[in-house]
């Protein structure tokens, strides 16, 4: 049983990452503390001949103790939680020169629309692939997910990336990978009979690679636009 | 023949004192521990449900592709040849879900020990309205049936998750369900409406109805527990319903409340739901952990440590508990800024929760501690609840949910807070108040047993599922081999279904020994834990009404161990010549 | 119908509610199936005799050059790519080197007046396999048992759209695996499609006599075993429209249909779910 999250190939999914094994050193200190102390106190405080338990309503001493460390850990966590988020998801974290692929998703396939030869999504020169999302390593992606019928969500779990895409709604994520490779899109949220196979291919080229594949499709859909 | 006995408020009640016919008494009946007795039977029969739909959904987890035992019963539109489809696999976890926490765990909380409790632990004779009580039984009743009876329709049960997102959850056409679609909302929508009348009558027999002497500062933990939750409802479940009407109406009159179509937004439904929803959540623990609070104090002969805390803490547990419900949507396209919000308050949540254990703790240290079967629960509670917290705290904070969000990581979590939990503290209270309800000891050997066969089981049902959620094993998937990076994660499904299926096992020991206790036990005497709260010194079980003279209050509720009283427990309508003053 | 454990069905007897009202999406605009009654209330047909069944024979042809068809890439399901030497082509017109127009669903639409038709005991038979629909229209009758196999390892849900019929949408997870599901009203025509391959698409005919028949790949057709008579014929195409003739065949006589389809009628009305009334063939549009 295998207790690791998966390769981290992304630049965002190294501070999520890293968050993560905090969170659970932090939470891993207290369980110990609770859980061993829980088990000394039964051990020790067991009911003996001769002893009499100890007559008190509380220490007030003890409350705040308890309520402050608390309550700084979490404002703690909060703070570098929320610069983290804001790094990912806050609109000015966009890149400004990222390469936009249009995502929809539909029941139970992901049709991913490029920008064509002019590298700006949203003109005659779009092309789209089903279930194939390629894209170079060391630069910044944008996506913009929709959908056409129900709830999904893009999950890329070596790219630590998830975004629910909600049929109405064009909703713009960004990532950037740092290794090249063969992963999948697979869908995080209940969409149907087909939900648990919906997925699909994720290649990270170096960037030379993607050049040349990304004419290759451009090529074949001007071809194919053309008849 | 009526008497009047005056309240401190002056409120008269009227206490029947004529025969009553066997169904009056023990079918229509307007008693509230009637009432708490059938809510008991009632929800051990849907626990058994959930516990099933639960086992059959792990079979195809563990064993994929394999026919289910029994699985030629069912039509070919769920499992043809016994080996479940897609569709009726996503029913079942959607069933799953429903059955337990709405006609198991929520009606095991609060409709069993609400109703059970209350009058008696405040020192009254029943509820502030008997009738209303009966009526939110039956209606209880029939959601259930209702909700059962969607298995059999044309499209089966619903599927679209127990949280219902729409628009799949609107559209026949997305989820291939419509008429069981129409009877899962028909049935949450009754049962939401005999919730209401359970808070309604909670919370006024609560206010109105204390014994003389019996302060807001001096009622059990159940009780402000039990009267926090109700409050909970009270404005909770209207939103809900709400929700449910404009879900029904989109699914069958064409409108788009939800449907992205002319105005409408699937985001809303989501809104709505968790506005509900977490605030639901905490109807599920609270009371579970007002149980625990009362078993740890008598098992450790010790009082409560930190009452006022204690109380605090549960009052803002509640009021967080209302502005943190964009948690569960850190991923669902809502506006990042929300995002932030909603981290910081669910981060704030935890520290009330973090009070409450410690103080357990602090009620345990310097004890004198008897290990009896209720008390073997309520620390289980502790140790098992204090897991969900922790990993609670990954999830609040927003960017580790972006990858946890929606794997089995949550589900682990969900599991720990609601049965570790909830059902560990459930089980814990059945334990301690059978005596009182049925007049029959269950067996502490036996009871025993039942403990160490659950914790054992349910930690390696759900301790693996952490890692499996980190190797980013989504939940609600019918076959994780359809993904690379699930591709070694078969043994450990495997392991999980194997434990489960022991697990569901051990439920039923634990079933025909509840049985076999009723009709078998020990009989029971007054008070065989030597407890401080007020129902411990009426009759095991008690008469019809109670009290006749009601009781009046002198201290606060976990008087145990007081120096200068001889026996090590004092009940909170014993009046001692010395008496310590109910302040901490 | 599913078969059904007897218990369930006593309890379905019991419980179900609303056997024509909560359908929802499945019923829209058709109205539900008045025409429920064909599959029992009918007697026994009229036996044809063989000695004077006549035949109606004829080609589908196509003038033109059809479009080529793109390749469809299933590189994303590799155990049905490896089904296919080379990528399968998508394409609508599928018309031979002589001009045949394969894959036109022909049947009669007038000319039986109130006879009546047993359905078949032998199921017709829908497969999917290299992830393609096979056959890519098949005709069935009412009340006939379909049999929908899958011949592939791979998810594939059968959701059909019909407009008269309730529809169902039916996942076969694995290989070997069979469904079998029955229309009871004429239906011409009714799509299927696969969400998990959304290149896949086939066309269900539902008649209520057993006289429909499909163009073969050269656009061949017959139709036998029919009663003498005056008869309407419609060939129906899944981009091309409808195409109608009418032949007069004698006892024992074989008549013909040639019908023609051209490029410059794509675009045109293509009926789903009731026949269009050829007086107005504005009609349904197509899917």
């Amino acid at each position: 049983m295998d207790w690791s999250l998966p390769l981290n190939a992304s630049t965002q999914g190294v501070h999520i990452d890293n968050l993560f094994w905090l969170i659970f050193w932090i939470t891993g200190v207290a369980f110990v503390l609770v859980e061993v102390g829980i088990l000394w106190f039964l051990w020790r405080y067991r009911a003996r001949d001769g002893h009499k338990a100890r007559y008190t309503h509380g220490h007030i001493g003890a409350e705040i103790v308890w309520t402050a460390v608390p309550a700084v850990t979490m404002v703690f966590l909060g703070i570098y939680s929320g610069i983290i988020w804001a790094d990912i998801r806050s609109p000015d974290s966009f890149p400004d020169d990222a390469m936009t692929i249009g995502v929809v998703a539909k029941q139970f396939e992901w049709n991913v629309t490029y920008p064509g030869a002019d590298r700006v999504l949203g003109n005659d020169d779009d092309f789209t692939i089903r279930n194939r999302f390629e894209f170079p390593v060391g630069e910044p992606v944008v996506v913009r997910l929709e959908s056409e019928d129900v709830i999904h969500s893009f999950f890329v779990p070596e790219l630590r990336v998830k975004q629910d895409a909600v049929p109405g709604m064009t909703i713009p994520i960004w990532f950037e990978a740092t290794e090249t490779g063969e992963f999948q899109i697979a869908c995080a949220e209940l969409c149907g009979l087909g939900h648990y196979r919906m997925r699909a291919r994720v290649v990270v080229h170096e960037a030379d690679a993607f050049d040349s594949w990304y004419d290759e499709q451009t090529g074949a859909a001007l071809a194919a636009a053309a008849e | 023949m009526a008497t009047m006995a005056s309240e401190p408020t002056g409120i008269p009640v009227r206490v029947e004192e004529h025969p009553q016919s066997f169904i009056r008494k023990y079918i229509f009946s307007t008693d509230h521990k009637v009432i708490g007795i059938q809510f008991l039977f009632t929800c051990l029969f849907f626990l058994l449900i959930g516990g099933l739909l639960a086992v059959m959904l792990r079979f195809q987890l563990g064993f994929p592709g394999a026919a289910l035992p029994g699985g030629d019963l069912l039509p070919d539109t769920m499992a043809p040849d016994g080996i479940i489809l897609p569709e009726f696999y996503n029913s079942l976890v959607t069933m799953h879900g429903t059955f337990m926490v709405f006609f198991a765990i929520m009606p095991l909380l609060v409709g069993v020990y609400a109703n059970y409790l209350i009058p008696v632990q405040i020192g009254t004779h029943d509820m502030a309205f008997p009738r209303l009580n009966m009526i939110s039984y039956w209606m209880f009743l029939v959601s259930g049936l209702v909700m059962l009876s969607s298995f059999w329709v044309i499209g089966g049960a619903s599927a679209a998750g127990w949280t219902q997102y729409a628009p799949l959850s609107a559209s026949p056409e997305a989820s291939g369900v419509s008429t069981g679609q129409i009877l899962w909302i028909l049935s949450i929508a009754i049962f939401g409406f005999s919730s209401l009348l359970g808070s309604i009558n909670y919370i006024t027999t609560v206010i109105n109805q204390r014994a003389p002497g019996m302060t807001w500062f001096r009622l059990p933990l159940v009780i402000w527990a039990l009267f926090i939750t109700a409050i909970l409802g009270l404005l909770a479940i209207p939103v809900l319903t709400a929700a449910l009407i404009m879900l029904l109406f989109d699914q069958t009159l064409g409108t788009t409340f939800f449907l992205p179509t002319e105005g409408g937004q699937p985001l809303l439904w989501q809104h709505l739901f968790w506005f509900f929803g977490h605030p639901e959540v905490y109807i599920l623990i609270l009371p579970a952990m007002g149980f625990v609070s009362e078993i740890i104090s008598n098992g450790s002969r010790k009082p409560i440590f930190g009452y006022k805390s204690m109380v605090f803490a549960i009052i803002a547990i509640a009021f967080l508990g209302f502005i943190v419900w964009g948690h569960h949507m850190f991923q669902s396209g809502m506006n990042p800024a929300l995002g932030m919000s909603f981290m910081i308050s669910t981060l704030i949540i935890a520290v009330p929760s973090a009070i409450k254990v410690f103080n357990w703790m602090g009620t345990i240290w310097g004890g004198s501690i008897r290990f009896h079967t209720p008390m073997l629960f309520a620390v289980g509670f502790v140790m098992l609840f204090a897991i969900g917290g922790f990993s609670g705290i990954f999830m609040a904070s927003s960017p580790v949910d972006i990858y946890i969000h929606d794997t089995y990581f949550i589900v682990a979590h969900i599991h720990y807070v609601l049965f570790g939990g909830s059902l560990f503290a459930i089980y814990g209270a059945i334990y301690y108040w059978f005596p009182k309800m049925f007049g029959r000891l269950i067996n502490e050997t036996a009871g025993r047993i039942h403990f160490f066969l659950t914790f054992v089981l349910f930690n390696l049902v759900f301790f693996p599922m952490h890692g499996l959620g980190m190797e980013g094993m989504m939940r609600r998937i019918y076959d994780p081999s359809q993904y690379e990076h699930l591709a070694d994660i078969q043994d450990t499904n495997t392991l999980i279904t194997w434990a489960a299926i022991g697990l569901f096992i051990s439920g039923l020991y634990f079933g025909v020994l509840f049985f076999w206790s009723l009709f078998r036990g020990k009989p029971a005497p007054d008070n065989p834990w030597e407890a401080t709260t007020m129902e411990w010194t009426l009759p095991s079980p008690p008469q019809h009404g109670n009290w006749k003279e009601l009781p009046t209050v002198y201290h606060g509720p976990f008087e145990y161990s007081h120096p200068d009283v001889e026996k090590d427990w004092l009940s909170q309508n014993e009046r001692p010549d010395v008496v310590s003053p109910a302040h901490h | 119908m599913s078969r059904m454990n007897p218990t369930w069905l006593a309890l379905v007897a019991a419980l179900t509610i609303g056997c024509g009202g909560g359908e929802g999406g499945a019923d829209a605009g058709g109205g539900d199936a008045g025409a429920d009654a064909s599959t029992d209330a009918a007697p026994a047909a009229p036996a044809v005799d063989p000695a004077v069944a006549a035949t109606i024979s004829g080609t589908v042809s196509f003038a033109g050059t059809a479009p080529a068809g793109t390749p469809i890439d299933m590189s994303e399901e590799p155990t049905c790519a490896e089904k296919h030497a080379t990528a399968p082509l998508a394409m609508s017109i599928r018309a031979g080197a002589d001009g045949g127009l394969a894959n036109v669903f022909v049947y009669v639409k007038e000319g039986l007046g109130d006879m009546t038709f047993s359905a078949p005991a032998e199921p017709a038979v829908i497969d999917q396999d290299g992830c393609e629909y096979k056959p890519h229209i098949v005709g069935v009758m009412a009340g006939q048992n379909l049999a929908i196999r899958n011949s592939d390892a791979v998810l594939h849900n059968i959701n059909t759209q019909p407009t008269t019929n309730r529809g169902f949408n039916i996942s076969q997870p694995r290989a070997g695996m069979e469904t079998t599901r029955t229309f009871s009203a004429a239906e011409v025509m009714i799509p299927v499609k696969c969400d998990v391959h959304g290149w896949m698409s086939a066309y269900i005919g539902v008649t209520d006599n057993p006289y429909h028949a499909v163009s073969a790949a050269d656009g061949s057709f017959t139709i036998s075993g029919l009663p003498p008579g005056d008869y309407v014929i419609e060939a129906w195409h899944e981009t091309l429209g409808v195409s109608t003739q009418s032949v007069t065949v004698g006892a024992a006589e074989t008549g013909t249909a040639d019908f023609s389809f051209s490029e410059d009628m794509a675009g045109g009305p293509v009926p789903m779910g009731e026949p269009i009334d050829l007086a107005h063939p504005e009609g349904h549009a197509a899917g």
